[in-house]
């Protein structure tokens, strides 16, 4: 590394895995008293599903997002420590980072606070991923299909992951608060020690750990603080609850975790290297890692997040308990199918049927190497996604009756082929969304994500 | 009888698991309770990809890489998900639960 006047630890306290998700007053309390340089949390994960990102809804809870938040805020606002959260309302785009922020204004109003608050917004418009897209500078990631013009028009609230870029910018202008849409999640953690002349690879490195807070320590904790120290040639993980520490192995494994490759961590501009790092225990349930490097990539390359309607979802939940049905399950089902079709005829044309069979193959589906059930029982979810709710609804109510009533070959209880749970044994599910976009994009501004400050 | 008869995975592994990694891949983890399963299962090349999509009834070419992690002793297998994560036709959105065929793997 080179010569510069030696920096000082920066200490940062991350609160929970995902804002909403809680943790112990106790464990923040203590990181409070370590005097952090940072309160910071990561708020998103594409992990849930595509329909958060596609009806604009949080997968988080409100009342449980508004008391972590409270809990950083105050002590950010009063301890005069930046509080940077990141893909605000889970998914990050215009309606989730409005969410966060009403919760956000409540808090101030509520608690009487004043403070500048920092807003980026992750959203990226069609006609610039079209743009993109005609320049050939978008590129799919691996087992993504290629973009065409065709999936971004359909596409809904696009987002692109930003890079600490947005959060510097932000922070120079002085604010005190940051609520993010779509962010890469170490970039709330990585932004102000960044800027403020660390290794970007250890700060990168250290809020790819932080951001999953305590579950990266032993016993894991989604709901539990972590505490991280950033110094010029290395980091230190320590937990904040007598109940768990950080050791080499949970440190080490945390990197595994939801990752397709641990040696090699892409992100906004570059990837991490983790092909030297080192985890080393030094006692008191402290890990200190070094080795870290960051490796800027040939242009800047930003990853979009995109979903598109796929229909509209109904479903029913049944049992089936007879020996002579579950034998011949499969054909049944097939057999099923074939009548509801010809009933409905082009009524059902749009309309896609799947049956779940649990107790089969509910779990696996075709991944499945157990082709022939031993379960006395078995649980069938029978899914339709049509092009409307009322096709839907009208392919499910079909298929469930003749289900229900089917005549198959051998068939001695002729009463009726199913229990049901519940009644109605219908069940509306609205709107299903399906991943349309997850690719690339080079952009020539990392910051190009708009920015503003609010006074409250 | 000149081999000794084999032994299951689950002697040797503490972890293994499955999740997304992105919607669009399935990662799996297998990770040694010692050094020791570790380097033999890297020693001898004990999981190739031919073996993964046997196991998982997938063609090879699904079978995007397969990486030996030395500092948590583990072995990392990314497959292509069949259907993407929350696409109509998908068994599991997080992919928390498609790790069971590797517990057959016998050493």
């Amino acid at each position: 590394m080179e010569k510069r006047k030696k920096l000082p630890p920066f200490k940062i306290l991350s609160t929970t895995a995902i804002l909403g998700y809680g943790f112990p007053l106790s464990s923040f309390k203590k990181g409070l008293s370590k005097k952090p340089d940072l309160i910071a949390a990561d708020a998103g994960s594409t992990d849930p599903g595509p329909y958060y990102l596609g009806s604009g809804k949080s997968f988080t809870n409100r009342t449980a997002v508004k008391r972590d938040l409270r809990l950083m805020i105050k002590a950010g606002v009063e301890g005069h420590i930046p509080v940077v959260i990141g893909s605000a309302g889970g998914s990050g785009a215009r309606p989730h980072l409005d969410w966060c922020l009403e919760i956000v204004r409540e808090i101030a109003l509520e608690e009487k606070l004043h403070f500048k608050l920092g807003i980026v917004q992750a959203d990226v418009k069609k006609e610039i991923v079209l743009k993109a897209l005609k320049e050939g500078k978008i590129s799919p990631l691996s087992f993504v299909p290629p973009l065409t013009r065709k999936v971004v028009e359909e596409s809904e609230n696009i987002v692109a992951q930003m890079g600490v870029e947005p959060f510097i910018r932000l922070l120079k202008a002085g604010a005190e608060v940051i609520v993010a849409g779509r962010s890469y999640d170490p970039a709330v953690f990585a932004a102000l020690p960044i800027w403020r002349g660390y290794n970007p690879g250890l700060a990168l490195h250290l809020g790819k750990i932080l951001e999953c807070a305590a579950i990266a320590a032993t016993p894991g904790s989604g709901s539990d603080c972590a505490f991280g120290t950033l110094q010029e040639d290395s980091f230190i993980l320590e937990a904040l609850s007598a109940e768990r520490k950080f050791t080499p192995e949970s440190a080490a494994a945390h990197t595994l975790y939801e990752k397709s490759d641990p040696y090699h961590l892409p992100g906004p501009g570059g990837s991490l290297d983790l092909t030297g790092c080192k985890f080393e225990d030094i006692g008191q349930g402290r890990v200190r890692v070094t080795g870290s490097k960051f490796v800027p990539s040939d242009g800047y390359w930003l990853k979009l997040e995109g979903v598109r309607l796929a229909g509209y979802r109904s479903i029913s939940v049944a049992g089936v308990r007879d020996p002579i049905m579950i034998e011949k399950i499969d054909e049944i089902l097939q057999a099923v199918e074939v009548r509801v079709r010809d009933i409905l005829g082009k009524d059902s044309k749009g309309s896609r049927l799947y049956f779940h069979v649990y107790g089969k193959n509910g779990v696996m589906g075709e991944l499945e190497p157990v082709k022939k059930t031993k379960s006395h029982e078995l649980g069938i979810v029978i899914e339709v996604i049509g092009p409307t709710q009322v096709e839907a609804d009208a392919v499910l109510a079909l298929t469930r009756s003749v289900l229900l009533h089917y005549g198959y070959e051998g068939r001695i209880a002729t009463a009726g082929n199913l229990a049901f749970p519940f009644s109605p044994s219908d069940v509306t599910m609205g709107k299903v969304y399906e991943f349309s976009i997850y690719h690339l994009m080079e952009v020539s501004d990392p910051a190009f994500f708009p920015v503003r400050i609010e006074k409250l | 009888m000149k081999n000794k008869p084999k032994k299951s995975i689950m002697k040797a592994a503490r972890v293994i698991r499955s999740k997304n990694s992105g919607p669009y891949e399935l990662t799996l983890d297998i990770m040694f309770k010692e050094r020791r399963g570790y380097e033999l299962f890297k020693k001898k090349k004990l999981i190739t990809a031919r073996q993964i999509a046997a196991l998982y009834g997938v063609d090879k070419s699904d079978v995007l890489k397969i990486i030996y992690f030395e500092p948590s002793q583990a072995i990392k297998i990314t497959l292509r998900r069949k259907v993407p994560s929350g696409t109509p036709g998908d068994t599991d959105i997080y992919g928390a639960q498609q790790h069971a065929p590797l517990l057959n793997i016998k050493f």
